[in-house]
């Protein structure tokens, strides 16, 4: 081996971290198209996977542009914009995490408020309607919020009377594999499917318990059964569910959008 | 000096990297419930390892002895990062669920073994040879643990039913402790009596 002079050494060093940082650079940017088109494509597919429409034979694409509507709306009025206040905001622009973060397109959270703990929140939010041939089927909400390591992004898929719910999923999080990261299991998953996420008189009911969910429960269909060893992971999804669904997120979008019974 | 070819085949079954130095256990536990993240997982540290192995053997001869660990790690790294881009492209549904395990080959002490013990004492061709070779061992274990917890786990192979399973209306009913990382212990456990029982040489003195 070498014997090594301080000249030397600083020589070699910096030429091997030229070298490397060449190497990873050019790797990371021209692979770059082609990692986003693949988030891209999964997102869709988280999007088809909440509606409870994907197939894993058919184009994602496709399926997508048939049965899904993207809608914009204003979280404060809760009602559809029809004219993009900026070009970023159309469907095919639309980020939740930039928008989040512009500062003319979002606000700032009161601490007290702050569930979710995200502090801030975009104005506007890109939501889908599931169509089923002329009809709104489902409505898909974007959600998120802090876990225990990471912000937890997901979508929640509500009935058409935007009272049932049809389907949970994260579409990204960091939580510990086997633990936190068990929101990703299906079987956890399908415990959402059927749950209320409010009662008749319209107050919001749902949450994410620390135990099993007993079927003589009379509240069960407000329930969700927690996971075990995730203490934190799961507080961070009640948190994240109470702060969206209520009054500081899609409430009055709620309101607005559900269908009037006649009683 | 040994041949290029027993510089290939030894590592494979008789000095595997696993079962023999005993190398790169944490990985193969947390990857190997399905075959297919065995297989990627595989192929990532074959890559990284002949790589790296060529590329600390071409300049072993100038790395000043004082840094050469940092070194050795700075080009490791490299090629870890652009394994990771390449399966994020390519692979994208298995890079999600191997997720940190990929960043993680990084700390895969075969790989700073071999380089330690191999490349900084040998030419180019046969450190890239040998980095296959070790990869290979690697991947042998890897994709044996895999098939059989995958199989006797849920029934599959490669995702495609082998044994019906009893919730799908077949007879075979999965024994959930093979999808658990503790089940690769006792299969590399397994692995490595057998491989001492054929060359008992490998066994430890009582």
């Amino acid at each position: 081996m070498a014997v090594s002079n301080p000249k030397q050494t600083l020589a070699m060093t910096l030429g091997i971290c030229l070298v490397c940082s060449v190497l990873v650079s050019v790797a990371a940017v021209t692979l770059k198209p082609i990692q986003q088109k693949n988030a891209e494509t999964d997102k869709l597919k988280n999007i088809l996977m909440a509606a409870g429409l994907y197939d894993d034979k058919a184009d994602v694409q496709t399926i997508f542009t048939d049965h899904i509507h993207p809608v914009l709306i204003d979280l404060t009025t809760g009602s559809e914009i029809q004219e993009l206040p900026n070009p970023s905001l159309s469907p095919e622009q639309y980020d939740l995490k930039a928008a989040a973060k512009d500062p003319t397109m979002n606000r700032k959270i009161d601490a007290d408020k702050d569930l979710a703990r995200i502090r801030e929140m975009p104005k506007f939010v890109l939501v889908y309607q599931v169509l089923e041939g002329d009809s709104v089927d489902q409505w898909i909400l974007p959600v998120y919020g802090k876990g225990l390591w990471s912000t937890l992004y997901g979508l929640l898929a509500l009935d058409h009377d935007l009272k049932t719910v049809r389907g949970f999923t994260f579409y990204e999080h960091g939580e510990t594999p086997g633990l936190g990261g068990e929101v990703d299991n299906p079987a956890w998953k399908r415990q959402w499917i059927g749950k209320k996420i409010s009662d008749d008189s319209g107050v919001l009911r749902i949450e994410v318990i620390k135990a099993k969910v007993s079927a003589d429960d009379p509240n069960a269909a407000y329930k969700i059964d927690g996971l075990s060893g995730s203490t934190l992971t799961t507080r961070g999804v009640n948190n994240l569910i109470q702060f969206w669904l209520g009054e500081e997120g899609y409430a009055t979008f709620i309101n607005i959008h559900q269908p009037k019974t006649n009683s | 000096m040994k041949t290029l070819k027993s510089t290939l085949t030894t590592p494979i079954i008789r000095e595997n990297p696993i079962a023999f130095q005993v190398l790169g256990i944490c990985s193969a536990l947390a990857v190997t419930s399905k075959l297919e993240t065995s297989i990627v997982m595989s192929l990532a540290v074959t890559f990284v390892l002949s790589f790296s192995n060529l590329a600390v053997s071409l300049i072993r001869k100038h790395i000043p002895s004082n840094v050469r660990i940092i070194i050795e790690m700075t080009i490791i790294a490299s090629l870890v990062i652009v394994a990771d881009q390449m399966i994020k492209a390519f692979a994208y549904d298995i890079s999600k669920q191997l997720s940190v395990y990929v960043g993680l080959i990084i700390t895969n002490c075969i790989i700073m073994g071999r380089a330690e013990a191999f490349a900084l004492q040998n030419p180019p061709i046969p450190s890239f040879i040998d980095g296959i070779g070790n990869g290979l061992g690697y991947s042998a274990i890897l994709l044996t643990v895999g098939a059989v917890r995958e199989l006797i786990g849920s029934g599959k192979l490669l995702g495609i039913s082998v044994l019906p399973v009893q919730t799908e209306g077949g007879w075979y009913v999965p024994n959930g402790l093979f999808l658990l990382p503790a089940s690769a212990f006792f299969l590399i456990g397994l692995i490595v009596w057998f491989l001492r029982t054929i060359y008992p040489d490998q066994a430890e003195e009582e």
